[in-house]
């Protein structure tokens, strides 16, 4: 294996970025509903980490998308997330009249075909499976990576004005608007609306997952704690990513 | 040991294994959950240095004397600890034993010591199992996966009474390290087996036994930290954060690592090469390298000095199973826990 980039890995293009920006028609649009579906434990896209196998259109309109993940064993709740996602975000894609997605590879993967195909739910899907049952839906473990991404996202948008000089007054103090316009800062907004905590330009910069002002005597912490949670994420994507090229050679 | 530039490192080779994951050795109508397992295995090996890869067909079942080689003769371990991991469903034998495992060790019992492990999902005959095993190998540690499928059930927690029960009698038969593996997932289906909570809670309970979280928590390396910054008996350990990222993610590597040293500290890391995932030789050998990058994001981490490598390389674990250090390996400088106070963080 090479050694990949140093670069943030999250985002950057890869032979995914390549397809959709030569596909045409219906199918790239496919392609641009699949950038909505998020690995909710990397807090990115499925395509940004070429996670879609195949992805094509045929002339009357059927979208068939086969997902793959870095291994076998990948955690099988954010497995169905995924291609739940991916299903409904093809299915209402404008030019699609029917979405085939499945998931390849994977030890549930026919529990997990199955159950997306009947919109039967998780608990639904792995009921009466070989991989056992399962004993909840999945939206509170979306809520906790959603908020683990505020916390990731707020690192990446504060720690430079932090090294840019700003103190923990001035940051306590600070509003949307306040930070540079960027990619992360446009994520952290969209996280914000996710978890229903205001994202307006008037609302503070930092607020904890509850949506509470962290203000200025814990906002050291906040920031510290939030660093770990980036560097989480960036650790855990790197060897994702380097289990997807050993697996599929991309 | 290891010699660089006039300093010797005492390795302790804290969470390595000695498998049979060979077709013969495969559960009927299981096949594919056994090939599964090795095969991301095997995936998690190319991360290492291209010229210690194998072949899948090697990588599934290596000889005693590659064993013996790799990790002593050319890996630089002084002792080595073996981790098991039975996963009976999939392998006829188990796939990493401690029956296995001890049977090598009686042959170079200077070089090893054996880990026993415990299911509380097994009840009174798995305690009675246990319980044996212990009398059998007077092991100092047990090694628990926490997601391992048992029967109906696809994982437990360390919090649970029937895990307790098990704790209670491990401490009373004179053990004292827990490994627990919190790491890349093994199968957990809807149970969050990454969540570190249940290690928080059996560590506050069992003062007397020491919790080696294993691949620190990933994918959730900050909840480990937290919780272990305020756990005095909760140790770090390395496997995995050295093979996995070290060789291919070098600057991801240095931040986790200064993520661990600002919350955990130094004294409570430990070195594990999760062989024969990964030889230990370029871990052992690039972590006594290993600097942080020359950049400003790292600066306001915890160095790591030699001192400190040494113990993360062996001097902690040996302090955990009392493993005698030649006199020319030791440090006199402060060992012991140091707690990071929340209210005197530094500033990101």
């Amino acid at each position: 294996m090479t050694v990949l980039s140093d670069a943030r890995v999250a985002g950057s293009g890869g032979v995914n970025a390549a397809e959709a920006a030569a596909a045409t028609g219906t199918a790239a649009r496919v392609w641009e509903a699949l950038r909505t579906v998020r690995d909710p434990e990397l807090d990115s896209d499925v395509v940004s980490l070429d996670f879609v196998g195949s992805c094509s259109v045929s002339d009357d309109g059927v979208a068939t998308v086969s997902l793959r993940l870095p291994t076998y064993f990948c955690a099988p709740n954010f497995a169905f997330l995924m291609v739940a996602d991916a299903h409904d975000a093809v299915s209402a894609t404008p030019g699609v009249t029917r979405a085939d997605v499945t998931l390849a590879d994977h030890f549930a993967s026919d529990a997990i075909n199955a159950g997306v195909a009947a919109r039967a739910g998780f608990v639904g899907s792995m009921a009466g499976t070989e991989v056992g049952e399962a004993v909840a839906e999945l939206d509170d473990l979306r809520r906790t990576f959603t908020e683990r991404a505020l916390m990731a996202g707020t690192d990446l948008v504060v720690r430079p004005l932090m090294r840019g000089g700003a103190t923990p007054e001035d940051v306590a103090a600070m509003t949307l608007a306040d930070a540079p316009d960027s990619d992360d800062l446009r994520r952290l907004r969209a996280r914000r609306r996710e978890l229903g905590i205001p994202a307006g330009d008037d609302d503070p910069l930092v607020v904890d997952p509850s949506g509470a002002t962290v203000g200025v005597d814990a906002l050291p912490l906040h920031l510290r704690k939030a660093r770990s949670y980036q560097v989480g994420v960036d650790a855990n994507t790197s060897i994702c990513r380097g289990q997807l090229a050993a697996r599929y050679g991309v | 040991m290891y010699e660089k530039n006039g300093e010797k490192y005492f390795v302790v080779d804290s969470h390595m294994h000695y498998w049979d994951a060979s077709p013969e050795n495969w559960v009927q109508g299981a096949e594919q959950y056994a090939k599964g397992w090795i095969e991301c295995f095997h995936a998690y090996q190319s991360l290492g240095p291209a010229e210690t890869h194998q072949p899948l067909e090697e990588f599934q079942k290596v000889s005693e004397n590659q064993l013996m080689r790799e990790v002593f003769d050319e890996g630089h371990v002084d002792v080595a600890i073996f981790q098991s991991t039975y996963l009976r469903e999939w392998y006829k034998d188990g796939f990493n034993t401690s029956e296995r495992n001890g049977e090598l060790a009686k042959k170079h019992p200077d070089k090893f010591r054996v880990n026993t492990r415990f299911d509380p999902r097994d009840g009174d005959a798995g305690m009675r199992e246990f319980e044996a095993n212990v009398e059998k190998i007077q092991p100092l540690g047990a090694k628990l996966y926490t997601a391992e499928w048992n029967g109906d059930s696809r994982g437990f927690k360390l919090s649970d009474p029937e895990c307790y029960r098990f704790l209670e009698r491990a401490q009373e038969l004179g053990i004292r390290n827990i490994h627990v593996h919190k790491g890349p997932t093994i199968w957990p289906l809807d149970k969050d087996a990454f969540d570190v909570s249940d290690v928080d809670h059996a560590a506050t309970d069992f003062q007397g036994l020491n919790f080696i979280v294993e691949h620190v928590g990933l994918p959730r390396i900050e909840d480990f930290c937290f919780m272990a910054t305020q756990e005095p008996n909760v140790y770090a350990g390395l496997s995995v954060v050295l093979g996995g990222l070290m060789h291919a993610r070098p600057r991801f590597f240095a931040k986790v690592m200064g993520e661990l040293l600002f919350w955990v500290g130094e004294d409570k890391m430990t070195f594990g090469s999760d062989y024969n995932i990964w030889e230990p030789k370029w871990q052992v050998e690039g972590l006594v390298d290993w600097q942080y990058p020359d950049s400003e994001e790292y600066a306001d981490y915890p160095a790591l000095g030699t001192n400190g490598k040494k113990k993360i390389l062996g001097l902690n674990a040996a302090k955990l199973y009392d493993i005698p250090v030649p006199a020319d390996c030791r440090i006199t400088e402060g060992e012991g826990a140091q707690l990071v106070d929340e209210r005197e963080v530094a500033q990101a």
